[in-house]
């Protein structure tokens, strides 16, 4: 016997993609396009947050003004860019041939292997900021412990110096994503037909060879997402310089990153207007940086 | 509304049946003595330790007001104060009764979305002269209302360690007259026994730069806005700092960190300046194995300074019909000298409360500081500090002045060079 359902739950042909892709278009405008039209519009406004949304004035482009003037949000933004290049540029050199070694040398530890690298990705952000906290700690910690051992170095205040937190910290992340990007270039490697390399062997090829004419020109595809992830990622890097720092920057504002500086540009100084300008001027960073990312891998056609 | 009647109604007894008594007899067994779950509930935001002082208050406000329950909301410090900030943006998941630390008191007092205090049916104006008076002052916004209600205070103090001063042949008065006098000491104390003077040289600028405020005075700008940070104030602490890092007296710690708490468990801090809550502090988890070596005083050249403190405060949009409530409820924790005493017994919560200070047991001796009678001290400073202008930039300024003196202690930048620059950055945003 079938059983036909009431009318109001028929759901006509015509209908059938809108309410199966709303679930995606809610969430996505709740918590996606809402969160961005408000801080667009609270970029142009005055507003004192204890004081509820009636509160807020149109100030026009004063925040965006001010924020250019702000020695604090330059200050955050070299010590971004700073970090990005000196977590991900090593990321991406290690990750490639790391990648490269473990498609040519490992057949059945393959799986494990790999899962030992991308470890520390899938590992939550609080327990890696105080694990190292603890292994950085100057008098206690096991890195200096360990350099003392070594080489008779003298403790090092690694996270309440200027010049030795930023390290650290790009240290942090290049430990955290070198897995994630070695992922990335072992799956774009097992896409390369094997004939390729079985041809150039033929040919006398080394494994540098291969490595620089066949598996690099393959991957590029693969390369231009990892880097692009890394300069979008690496220029909204908030969680570990947060967390090693209290939220306040570390040592002369050395650690202090411009999603950091956002964050407490808005909760810890009530400045919600400023904290949204410098919001919409990192974003036009990186858009013009991913946009450059993609000029550099765009393939440059040959002399007719 | 009477309890009577809230309360649900009794079972059909016409309709009993065997099921129904079994029902009943399980209830009874479960819950004992439970007669109907309150018909209201106050929801209380609060911070570590505020939360437990509210939570021993139970009994007592559930003695007097069956019929409504007190939800406590506990988050941890700077998580519940980001809470209250969007809760007070958005007018969302306002709590009844929000306990405020003393900086965001000031912080959220000129945005007016906490009620003025000072109207019907609170009308807090005719307490006035039972608090201590730097604590209810803070509370007063540029439009004179008073937005919070004070309950716990931090008068400032200087703690020692009686056994160090006296391998150098120091005592307490010693280290009293002048913050030169105390730097010296500072010396002779490390030459003595090795032990750094204090742990972190911030500790020791912040109260400098507090030191001969005049009532009302802002800390880094007055009340037109104008940046009061090149000054003789700050140049003096600055210069006292440096001086204090050329003699090596600090020990580069960050407050709070593992390695601060090391050098208190290992005898290599001297001294430490803070409020009088830093006893329950060092007794409870910093150094609990020091106990009986260390001795409070006043704090060098007769500064007083507060250093914190709790209050309670009513959302503007909170619901109405609860306010009465939430304000009988911080009454009973603010005015009522039991639970203020409680709230100092339980948590050393010292009280702002003037009687709950005369109350008898208040001056009891001091375990952890060798059996001293350290509470008078407290009480005097309590009764000479007095408040300060708050600025909504402060918490910037703070920020700002510790990286400059960073600057000139690691950096070797001038003191001039360094309070110009970090004057000319708060500039900047003094009138924003």
């Amino acid at each position: 016997m079938s059983m036909r359902r009431p009318s109001f739950l028929r759901l006509s042909p015509k209908w059938a993609p809108y309410v199966f892709i709303s679930p995606f278009l809610i969430l996505f405008g709740v918590f996606g396009v809402f969160p961005l039209g408000f801080s667009l519009y609270l970029a142009f406004q005055s507003w004192e947050p204890t004081g509820g949304l009636k509160a807020m004035e149109f100030v026009g482009l004063a925040n965006f003004a001010f924020a250019l003037k702000d020695p604090w949000f330059w200050t955050a933004l070299k010590n971004t860019l700073w970090l990005a290049i000196a977590s991900g540029v090593p990321q991406h050199l290690v990750a490639l041939p790391l990648a490269a070694f473990i498609h040519t040398s490992f057949k059945r530890l393959r799986d494990g292997v790999i899962a030992v690298y991308f470890l520390p990705y899938i590992t939550s952000t609080v327990a890696i900021a105080i694990m190292f906290n603890a292994l950085f700690s100057q008098d206690y910690g096991m890195i200096n412990a360990a350099l003392a051992q070594a080489f008779g170095m003298s403790h090092i205040d690694w996270l309440h110096d200027p010049g030795r937190i930023k390290p650290a910290i790009a240290f942090i992340v290049f430990w955290r994503y070198v897995g994630f990007n070695t992922v990335l270039y072992l799956a774009a490697m097992q896409t390369i037909p094997g004939e390729l390399y079985e041809a150039a062997t033929l040919d006398g090829a080394g494994r540098w060879r291969q490595f620089f004419h066949i598996t690099l020109p393959g991957i590029k595809p693969m390369i231009f997402f990892g880097v692009t992830l890394s300069v979008i990622g690496g220029l909204q890097l908030f969680e570990e310089p947060f967390i090693l720092t209290g939220g306040k920057g570390g040592p002369q504002q050395a650690a202090m990153t411009s999603a950091t500086y956002l964050f407490r540009e808005a909760f810890a100084f009530n400045d919600f207007g400023g904290a949204s300008a410098m919001s919409w001027l990192l974003f036009v960073v990186v858009a013009l940086l991913t946009w450059a990312t993609n000029v550099a891998f765009r393939t440059r056609k040959g002399p007719q | 509304m009477s309890a009577s009647s809230t309360l649900p109604r009794g079972p059909r007894t016409s309709a009993t049946t065997r099921r129904t008594v079994l029902a009943a007899g399980l209830a009874a067994a479960v819950a004992p003595g439970v007669r109907a779950a309150p018909a209201r509930t106050l929801t209380v935001a609060a911070f570590p330790l505020v939360d437990q002082i509210v939570k021993d208050a139970i009994p007592q406000w559930s003695q007097r007001h069956p019929d409504v329950a007190i939800n406590v909301v506990m988050r941890q410090y700077d998580d519940h104060h980001t809470a209250m900030t969007t809760a007070l943006s958005t007018a969302v998941y306002l709590p009844d009764v929000m306990a405020l630390e003393a900086s965001y008191v000031g912080k959220f007092s000129d945005g007016g979305g906490l009620s003025d205090l000072r109207q019907p049916p609170y009308d807090i104006g005719r307490n006035r002269s039972r608090f201590v008076a730097y604590a209810y002052d803070q509370a007063i916004n540029r439009k004179g209302q008073v937005v919070a209600a004070p309950t716990d205070i931090g008068p400032g103090t200087m703690l020692y360690r009686q056994d160090l001063l006296e391998r150098a042949g120091l005592v307490s008065s010693d280290l009293q007259p002048s913050w030169d006098a105390y730097i010296d000491a500072g010396i002779r104390i490390k030459k003595a026994t090795g032990a750094n003077l204090i742990g972190n040289v911030r500790t020791f600028k912040d109260l400098m730069i507090r030191s001969g405020l005049k009532k009302g005075q802002g800390l880094y700008f007055d009340s037109d806005s104008n940046v009061l940070v090149d000054t003789p104030r700050f140049h003096r602490a600055f210069e006292l700092s440096l001086r204090m890092r050329r003699n090596h007296l600090e020990g580069h710690l960050e407050t709070w960190s593992n390695e601060w708490a090391e050098a208190f468990r290992r005898n290599m801090t001297a001294t430490e300046l803070g409020g009088s809550w830093m006893v329950g502090q060092l007794a409870n988890w910093v150094a609990p194995g020091t106990k009986g070596l260390w001795r409070a005083a006043q704090l060098p050249e007769a500064t007083w300074v507060s250093y914190g403190g709790t209050y309670y405060a009513i959302p503007r949009d909170s619901d109405p019909a609860r306010k009465a409530l939430a304000w009988e409820l911080i009454e009973m924790m603010t005015l009522d000298p039991s639970r203020q005493f409680a709230a100092l017994q339980t948590q050393d919560a010292f009280p702002a409360l003037l009687e709950a200070q005369d109350a008898p047991g208040f001056d009891e001796p001091l375990e952890f500081l060798g059996g001293q009678r350290a509470r008078e001290l407290w009480r005097e400073a309590a009764r000479r500090i007095t408040a300060t202008a708050i600025h909504k930039q402060d918490k910037f300024a703070e920020d700002a002045v510790n990286d400059a003196l960073d600057s000139v202690l690691d950096n070797g930048v001038g003191i001039r060079q360094a309070l110009t620059d970090v004057a000319r950055l708060l500039e900047l945003r003094a009138r924003r």
